[in-house]
């Protein structure tokens, strides 16, 4: 009969993976493009990658008006959902991209190369984090998870140049893929246990906060496995120990990248799966929730102080901020307090932070990316001015001092867990963050009190000088002026079935 | 917009937002110095001088048109700025924090005009001048989290200073200054959300405002007395108090002549400041708990502040190992609870930072002509300095707490206060007064006295400019002391209303708080 014509496809609404499509778009065409053109002007790659963000955070403002309009949903047969939370981590992810392409063309130019191979490889982890925070379906936030994983193992190798670069790339290759084997083991063990990889439906079979009869050892099993593979991720204590060194080898644009989207995407994961999935055995993860906090803060800040490679101080740093992004999710788990929202404005603020703070180290280890020890630091406000400035800046930020992001984003956390009245973790962090101060301090010290070990002044690229200025400004902006975000935060919220507005 | 029944209280609604100008105008300064070019310094220090002097002028209209007898807030200015967590710019003065802030304001032209820095003269005064506004600032806050944020930003400039223009172990000493402060601030920060989110269920809504949330709440008892502590832990190694004073004398010896004048002028006093500001009026009930620990611990300072002072070999650290054992006085006052010893503790508080201002200016001076600090290098500056050394004797017998002069004012008023509540306390306090003088005279002595030999013979007279500078503080020093009245009338209504609060939350009775008092008041 006429079956063929009377075909009509899948009523897919394809507005809501329209991130993906961009994204997906711009890959195909750069790599196409790049192959059919050898020589394209300088700086195309990153001009296009920058574009497709911005168009990127434009939608997803759109969208975010819509959703208070329509409410949240899920759509794909389920597995991707739309909501505020989706939105907000989409456009940090976005933001992310946009910032790093601008760096990468600096280090490219600086290293002799080009070519649009690492863009497409930074827009595929974009997409890889993008599917992780919006999936509503474990194997579907496994696909995003491998994506963004694999994306990043060839980044972080991608210095061919450069042993070390080699080195973290097999490094972080093995150990995540453990970590993904771990996480997916997890979410077998969790299927097993209540019969699905959807992230409502598993929520909607557990009807009661008590259930013995049920299979409570495979569920435990696998939230604890699901927990390693995130915790790898966001490199929580003690699933850190391969961060300093692929931080330390990657390419700096590609650290950036990571310590930035990379975590955005695995915390927006970790708490969407917490905050749905397993809503209703909050008393199974929130004491491990707490200890890999505590964990973290503290051996992130004391291992940052005893380094004297100023890369290697900031990954053990980004161990500390996991840590303080984690008490956040662990103030989450109790009803009525706003945990999610602070760690989702952590989340922005630190991934502002965090790029240009590794834009500064970027800056400063010249050609070969290699000179990034203290000592290259030493003297830099007098060769640099503006340049250790702007650092400084952002060191008091991410050390949490007054009228900046960063103390905005910590401030949050800790006024979450004391409304949560989780005492001991609130005075946990803080004192955790005064042992890290003293880590950025030992950097500002170096910057600004002790003489110069030579003359040469490091060139400041212009576009990673103008990512300098720009997260600087945010920083300070939002220091002073912190009203819009968080009023925007506290509209935040995840699909769930049934759930209202 | 709710307004507070203190603010209704205070009639002032000045059109003119003087104590926001106080906190913005040294902002303003310090951006406009560290803007302006390296070539022009005349330029540089010109506006920094013009923006100091306008703080100056500012604070001293506002100790001009400050009503006197009134105890409440006055000068009220409240905006909201993060509604979303419900902190508002709220700032207000009252007899309480009025003189600090006129001494902030006073002080810091002083050492702008009066010290140089001897390299990056630009840096340097931008960094005294955010300095400025953050010290005003923490006094004039009304807001816990404002206060906080003030508290706490005073610590980068502070460290720059100290770490960059200071002497040779100037990194350890901003180093272990800067975490010491940080460490205690963190408890206080915990605190400070604990007591907003605790203070929720009585107010109803989320607010970091201080009045609301002491007049408005009450605290279960044991709940109370952990919330004093986390802030205590803060302001007792600001004060800094035994046993958490040991960043003091490392920063104090290290810090550049400015940096120590203002360390001991007004920063040392944020922390006396936070006890009495927030300690007893948000927690009284726990304050009066808590009394015998912190009279226990500042008696101790006082002896062990003196004792330490003896010993010492280095003027500059005798000096601030003096200012440990003064401290101790004001905390003592603090504690006893009694009009006279809280009126005593704040007049202390102004007074001390007058004279120890003073001295660590003196021994900048020594130190500019001698380069050295050692007591044992220095002889017989007397028979070649004789100026000199008459103002260092005024200064320093204004620190002993001589009769006549401002040190006497405020050590008398807090023993004869303390001696009601806390009589043995006092006792063992009062043998640091004869300690103070010993330790004192006798450095006197071995610097001022006797023979010059080779290298003190050469030593400089004062100069016209340093003359005028001391001049200034003996000013003060002398007028307080003779006629401390029109100090003394503006502290003390604010001190009773104080006072007040506490014996309404809680069993403390001060003893010679006469009723008329607070009849004059209704």
């Amino acid at each position: 009969m006429n079956n063929f014509l009377a075909f009509t496809g899948p009523d897919l609404a394809f507005t809501d993976v329209l991130p993906l499509l961009i994204w997906l778009g711009t890959v195909c065409a750069v790599l196409l493009l790049g192959s059919l053109v050898p020589r394209w002007p300088r700086g195309t790659w990153a001009v296009v990658t920058a574009a497709s963000s911005v168009a990127v955070v434009i939608q997803q403002l759109f969208k975010w008006r819509d959703i208070g309009r329509e409410g949240t949903e899920a759509a794909f047969a389920d597995v991707v959902s739309v909501d505020r939370f989706s939105v907000f981590g989409t456009i940090i992810v976005a933001v992310a991209l946009g910032l790093v392409a601008l760096v990468t063309h600096d280090h490219l130019t600086r290293e002799g190369n080009d070519g649009p191979e690492l863009y497409a490889l930074f827009i595929t982890a974009a997409m890889g984090a993008q599917i992780m925070l919006s999936a509503n379906d474990l194997i579907v936030l496994f696909l995003g998870l491998e994506t963004l994983s694999l994306s990043l193992y060839v980044l972080v190798a991608s210095n061919r140049r450069r042993e070390q670069s080699q080195e973290a790339g097999i490094k972080y290759f093995v150990l995540g893929g453990f970590a993904s084997a771990f996480f997916l083991y997890g979410i077998a063990l969790i299927y097993g246990a209540s019969g699905s990889t959807n992230l409502t439906e598993i929520m909607g079979t557990f009807d009661t906060t008590f259930s013995i009869e049920r299979a409570d050892a495979l569920l435990l099993v696998g939230i604890g496995l699901l927990l390693v593979g995130l915790a790898f991720k966001v490199s929580a204590v003690p699933f850190h120990v391969w961060t300093p060194d692929v931080y330390e080898g990657a390419p700096s644009p590609v650290t950036a990248f990571m310590a930035s989207a990379g975590k955005v995407a695995a915390f927006t994961a970790l708490l969407r799966v917490l905050a749905t999935a397993l809503e209703r055995r909050v008393d199974d993860w929130r004491p491990v929730v707490w200890l890999l906090a505590v964990a973290s803060v503290f051996v992130g800040s004391v291992l940052a102080v005893v380094q004297t490679n100023v890369k290697r101080m900031l990954a053990f740093s980004s161990v500390t901020h996991a840590g303080f992004i984690l008490v956040g999710v662990e103030a989450a788990a109790h009803t009525g307090s706003n945990g999610m929202a602070s760690s989702m404005t952590y989340l922005l603020l630190y991934t502002v932070l965090v790029i240009g703070s590794f834009t500064v180290v970027f800056v400063v280890a010249g050609k070969g990316d290699g000179a990034t020890s203290l000592e290259d630091f030493r003297g830099l406000a007098r060769r640099r001015p503006a340049l250790a400035l702007g650092f400084t800046a952002l060191l008091l930020a991410q050390a949490g001092v007054p009228f900046t992001g960063g103390f905005v984003a910590k401030f949050g956390v800790i006024k979450s867990a004391v409304e949560a009245r989780s005492y001991a973790l609130a005075v946990a962090a803080m004192v955790a963050a005064v042992i890290g101060a003293f880590l950025y301090l030992r950097i500002m010290v170096s910057m600004w009190l002790e003489d110069p070990a030579d003359d040469g002044s490091p060139a400041v690229p212009r576009l990673a000088g103008a990512v300098i200025v720009s997260t600087v400004a945010f920083t300070l902006f939002v220091g002073f002026f912190p009203g819009w975000l968080l009023d925007a935060a506290e509209l935040i919220s995840v699909y769930r079935v049934g759930a209202a507005g | 917009m709710l307004v507070s029944a203190a603010g209704a209280a205070a009639g002032h609604s000045a059109s003119f937002p003087v104590l926001s100008a106080l906190v913005l105008v040294p902002v303003l300064g310090s951006l406009l110095v560290a803007l302006l070019s390296d070539r022009r310094p005349e330029w540089v220090k010109l506006s920094a001088v013009l923006s100091s002097v306008v703080t100056a002028g500012m604070s001293i209209w506002l100790l001009a048109s400050f009503s006197t007898h009134e105890g409440g807030f006055q000068f009220v200015s409240r905006h909201d700025w993060v509604e979303a967590w419900g902190i508002s710019w709220h700032l207000g003065v009252d007899g309480i924090s009025l003189f600090l802030v006129v001494l902030t304001g006073i002080l810091f032209p002083l050492v702008i005009v009066g010290i140089d820095p001897h390299h990056d003269e630009k840096r340097y005064l931008a960094w005294l001048l955010l300095l400025e506004a953050g010290v005003m600032g923490s006094f004039l806050s009304l807001d816990l989290f404002l206060f906080f944020i003030f508290f706490e930003i005073v610590l980068v400039p502070m460290y720059f200073l100290i770490g960059g223009w200071g002497y040779d172990k100037r990194v350890y000493a901003a180093t272990k200054f800067f975490l010491y402060t940080m460490f205690g601030s963190a408890f206080m920060l915990v605190g400070i959300i604990a007591t907003a989110a605790l203070a929720r269920r009585d107010i109803g809504y989320f607010t970091f405002d201080l009045v609301t949330i002491a007049e408005q709440s009450s605290f279960a008892v044991s709940t109370g007395r952990w919330l004093f502590l986390s802030f205590a832990v803060a302001f007792a190694v600001k004060v800094p108090l035994f046993p958490l004073h040991t960043w003091l004398p490392d920063a104090h010896t290290q810090a550049p002549t400015g940096g120590s004048v203002i360390l001991a002028g007004v920063l040392l006093k944020l922390g006396t400041y936070g006890f009495l500001r927030f300690g007893l009026y948000l927690f009284p009930e726990a304050a009066v708990w808590a009394k015998p620990l912190f009279l226990t611990l500042a008696t101790i300072g006082i002896i062990w502040g003196a004792v330490a002072a003896t010993m010492q070999t280095d003027l500059k650290r005798l000096v601030a190992y003096s200012s440990v054992a003064h401290l101790g006085f004001i905390v003592l006052g603090t504690f006893a609870i009694t009009s006279q010893s809280l009126t005593g503790s704040v007049a202390q508080m102004v007074n001390h930072g007058v004279s120890t201002g003073a001295l660590f200016l003196l021994v900048g001076m020594i130190y500019e002509r001698r380069h050295t600090r050692a007591i044992a290098e220095l002889r017989g500056i007397q028979s070649v300095a004789p100026v000199f050394a008459a103002a260092f004797m005024v200064v320093m017998l204004s620190s002993i707490g001589v009769p006549g002069l401002n040190g006497f004012v405020g050590e008398f008023l807090v023993l004869i206060g303390s001696f009601e509540t806390a009589r043995w306390w006092t006792v063992v306090a009062a043998s640091g007064v004869i300690l103070a003088a010993l330790y004192l005279l006798w450095a006197y002595q071995r610097v001022f006295h006797g023979e010059p030999d080779e290298a003190n013979s050469t030593f400089r007279e004062m100069t016209l400019r340093e003359g005028a500078l001391m001049l200034c503080f003996i000013g003060l020093i002398g007028f307080t002391g003779i006629y401390p009245k029109p100090m003394l009338e503006r502290i003390e209504p604010s001190v009773d209303r104080l006072i007040e609060h506490v014996e309404k939350h809680s069993d403390h009775r001060a003893p010679e708080h006469a009723s008329d008092h607070g009849k004059e008041e209704e």
